[in-house]
């Protein structure tokens, strides 16, 4: 029974660092199917795609359990090279082309045609004369039978649209000699509309010679449109196989997010919070940000005094944009009203004397002074905005190391911070526990509106709890209005009074967070409930 | 066992292989019959002399421009401020109108004029380095070496009339080296002069306990300067600039703005630089010019980072252990060479081949590099 498929995936399980991110995966891929590989980020995609392919980040970190069949056929991948040799093949989403190369060569890289000289006959193959004529024919052949005649063989890749670069990409593969199963692993992320349907043109081209292929996308409607069958993970889990005419776009959505939603708060505090449509806390009018791989282009949103709001979204959509842009790390365009007034985000520490504090969703490299203690860390922009720990000597302000030391003390207490002291170096802190830090730094602002980003990125299940109840605490005992950005819906949808999703670069949606699965999946995926019919 | 694997730990290899050579050094000079005293004085009057030079150098490493190579914009400050100070020295007659004060007034300008310079010419040389980010310390090697070339047209081209100071045939321009003697130099440091020049209530200066020297104004001079440094570091500002040093991402998120940061700490460097500069003259009793301080950058990144400083962190501790180790071991090192190797000019040979040696292995342990 297994023989009808190319490639099976039987069972795979994968530990990072004690955390298992694939849990007993199963993926079936049949000759000349076009098969989806579909997920929230995090869902363990890549991880899978990184064991199919030998990555040496999975042998070094363990390897992996389960097997990997091709035709039936048992075959152990320990690296790249081997994968090729299977006649497995890659169309990557950041593109491995030389600029200055051309195209010919770019599609020959690695495996060019030589012709015996004098020289190689004495040196080796090394110094063989390339042979032009038989690498721009093949090349040329490679093109043509996806369809691209009207890419020249000979032109420079340097300054292609990026649509041919990932044409050119797709051509280098395809003219490998055995290939059996090609994966495009979010190919339709960078291209234009026009390009992507193109692509997915040439993808049922590809399939139809009998080359396999795995499909990596979070745009479910394009799934719908071209593959065949398609593999859901959820969680590191495996979800369910189905073929694409057996199943919804509504019941795609639902598979990918479905899953049991605890409230962390109790729902009787919800009550004694007064959230109003006129006491506005933060407003965002036609809000951009221009930060490169997270652009927000024209949000609006009002978020209530009091309220916990989430944003929520995929990697990608802008969400990250948000808080940077209020930070002041990006050029931001439109208007942020903080309670009624206008923040004038060019002027640095703007948001920061407003009240606002925040948490970067880039820890090492936002969020912490690596290299100073804990107390500096934590004491820092309290310090540089609010003047506290100062002492005034002349016309001097010089720390006040006693209160500066006795504050971080009650700070690690706090947050039950595990560190020798005030003065370990915060770079040698755990993940969780400079979690903590980075959370104590902007708590010691004593904010009105605190903004965390991805606030349990990379931290243990114990730092994790503690961070969100610590948010709902000072929300519902200090009245803290709080604005969370994470990747994840589970807990935004735990803690959160209203959620809205971010797609594009803008708000897509306002959604409550027992709303269903369904309509979160397909927020996500940026599709109208009216169109997933 | 603990207790000596957390003092090993805190002192480091390199520091402990150098200190080791230190001692050996000191240990061979005095067995080949060298005076320990003279020998200790020798060290401590270099340890001073070159001490705020290297101090030049925490500013720069704390706010992010990494080594300051180019810390001889503003040795040439501090030089331009004592030739100026000389001549006006000498114009006005100031030894004969104020006899013991002269050369306090003259040292006081020299400090003015080379801090005044100094403050300028680093501010613009920061505005530079905010340009290059990232190959900061490649570009200010060069500003370093192009500000020499350029002050050596300056020294040319200068016509003043201190006879101390112009050649001593007349025509343009400065001598190479300018002697200080009869103007400030040992003012601070050597019990000589300040004997013969300066009241008795001004002894306490510079004495000799037996054969050693102690030039007690130096060292006080040179304590308040580190003490002023230390201080600023824990100030408002000095912490901001330390942040921005560290990490500028972090620094900007709270408010402070990263440019101007290491713009103050470049002219803060160069400032310190020209203190330097004049100092180290007057401990030196001559005023060098054209070529001399080409390498004193070099030489006071080394100093530090044998101290154990990084390209990114650094403090006192560092200039103090750092600058007693290169110096001392230059000091010890010659008389040790010529006494044992008697041929011709090899001693000085052996002295280069010590110096660059030390920056050389201080410079590979530069921790990370310039990231």
């Amino acid at each position: 029974m297994d023989d009808q498929y190319l490639l099976s995936m039987k069972n795979i399980s994968k530990e990072y660092f004690g955390n298992r991110v694939l849990k007993g995966v199963n993926l079936n891929v049949k000759p000349g199917e076009i098969h989806a590989l579909v997920g929230e980020n995090g869902a363990g995609k890549t991880t899978l795609m990184n064991i199919l392919f030998g990555m040496p980040v999975i042998y070094s970190t363990g390897g992996f359990e389960g097997e990997i069949q091709i035709n039936g056929e048992s075959i152990s991948i320990d690296s790249p090279h081997t994968a090729m040799n299977c006649g497995i093949g890659m169309v990557h989403q950041e593109f491995m082309l030389i600029p200055e190369f051309n195209v010919t060569e770019n599609i020959k890289l690695g495996r060019e045609i030589g012709e015996p000289t004098a020289l190689s006959k004495i040196f080796g193959n090394l110094l063989e004369k390339m042979n032009w004529t038989q690498m721009s024919k093949e090349a040329r052949k490679a093109l043509d039978s996806i369809g691209m005649m009207n890419i020249d063989e000979y032109a420079k890749v340097a300054g292609m649209p990026i649509g041919y670069k990932q044409f050119i990409e797709i051509a280098r593969e395809i003219d490998k000699t055995g290939i059996k199963l090609l994966v495009f692993d979010e190919p339709t992320a960078v291209l234009t509309e026009g390009e992507a349907d193109r692509l997915l043109e040439i993808m049922r081209l590809i399939a139809k010679k009998g080359i396999a292929i795995i499909f990596i996308t979070h745009r479910l409607t394009e799934v719908m449109a071209v593959a065949d069958s398609m593999t859901i993970l959820r969680d590191g889990e495996f979800v369910v196989r189905k073929d694409v005419k057996d199943i919804t776009l509504t019941k795609i959505a639902e598979l990918m997010i479905g899953r049991q939603i605890d409230k962390l708060v109790d729902d009787s505090l919800l009550a004694s919070r007064d959230l109003s449509d006129n006491k506005i806390a933060l407003e965002f009018k036609d809000y951009h940000v221009d930060m490169p791989g997270e652009r927000v282009k024209g949000m609006n949103i009002k978020i209530r005094e009091g309220e916990i709001f989430g944003f929520g979204g995929l990697a990608g959509q802008g969400k990250i944009g948000i808080v940077n842009g209020i930070i002041g790390l990006f050029d931001t365009q439109g208007d942020v009203f903080a309670f009624g007034k206008r923040l004038d985000l060019s002027k640095l520490g703007e948001a920061l004397r407003n009240n606002i504090a925040f948490v970067s969703e880039d820890r090492r490299g936002v969020g912490l002074l690596l290299g100073e203690s804990v107390e500096r860390n934590i004491t820092f922009t309290a310090m540089q905005i609010k003047d506290q720990f100062l002492r005034r000597i002349g016309p001097m302000k010089i720390l006040d190391k006693a209160k500066a030391d006795q504050h971080t003390r009650e700070m690690i207490k706090l947050f039950d911070i595990r560190c020798t002291g005030p003065s370990q170096t915060a770079g040698s802190l755990s993940g969780g526990n400079q979690q903590k830090v980075c959370l104590a730094r902007a708590i010691t602002m004593d904010p009105k509106i605190l903004i965390v980003s991805e606030p349990t990125r990379g931290i243990d299940i114990g730092a994790k709890k503690l961070v969100l109840e610590y948010l709902t605490k000072i929300n519902r005992e200090q009245g803290t209005t709080i604005v969370m950005i994470s990747s994840e819906l589970v807990e935004l949808r735990s803690l959160c009074d209203r959620i809205a999703i971010v797609s594009e670069g803008k708000v897509f949606s306002v959604m409550k967070p027992d709303d269903s699965d369904a309509a979160f999946g397909l927020a996500m995926a940026g599709v109208r409930e009216e169109e997933a019919v | 066992m603990k207790t000596i694997k957390e003092i090993y730990e805190s002192i480091g290899l390199p520091r402990l292989i150098i200190g080791l050579f230190f001692i050996c050094l000191v240990v061979v000079s005095i067995i080949l019959g060298f005076s320990p005293a003279a020998l200790f004085s020798d060290v401590v009057r270099r340890w001073l002399m070159y001490g705020t030079l290297v101090l030049a150098m925490v500013p720069g490493i704390q706010s992010g421009i990494g080594l300051n190579f180019g810390v001889s914009l503003g040795i040439s400050a501090g030089l331009l401020g004592s030739v100026f100070a000389m001549e006006i020295s000498f114009l006005r007659n100031w030894n004969e109108v104020l006899g013991a004060g002269a050369p306090w007034l003259t040292l006081l300008l020299a400090l003015i004029f080379g801090i005044i310079m100094a403050t300028i010419l680093g501010t613009l040389y920061g505005l530079l380095l905010n340009r290059v980010k990232g190959s900061e310390m490649t570009v200010s090697t060069y500003v370093g070496f192009s500000v020499i070339a350029f002050m050596n047209i300056v020294w040319l081209s200068l016509a003043f009339k201190n006879g101390e100071l112009s050649w001593p045939l007349q025509g343009q321009g400065l001598r190479n080296t300018a002697s200080l003697s009869g103007s400030f130099g040992g003012l601070l440091s050597n019990p000589d002069v300040v004997q013969s020049t300066q009241p008795a209530w001004l002894h306490w200066l510079a004495f000799k306990i037996g054969d050693f020297t102690l030039p007690l104004g130096l060292i006080l001079v040179f304590a308040l300067l580190c003490f002023f440094v230390w201080l600023f570091f824990r100030s408002k500002m000095g912490i901001a600039m330390s942040g921005a040093g560290e990490n500028q991402l972090f620094t900007t998120s709270s408010g402070i703005d990263v440019d101007r940061m290491r713009i103050l700490g470049t002219a803060i460097s160069t400032v310190l630089g020209a203190v330097g500069i004049i100092l180290y003259a007057q401990t030196y009793g001559f005023l060098q010019l054209y070529n001399a301080p080409l390498m004193m950058g070099f030489a006071s990144a080394a100093s530090i980072l044998i101290g154990g400083a990084s390209v990114r962190r650094a403090k006192i501790s560092h200039v103090l252990i750092g600058t007693l180790l290169f110096q001392g071991i230059l000091v010890t090192a010659l008389p040790v060479a010529n006494e044992v190797i008697k041929i011709g000019t090899l001693p000085e040979v052996l002295r280069i081949i010590i110096s660059n040696g030390i920056i050389l292995y201080a410079l590979s342990k530069t921790k990370g590099g310039n990231q």
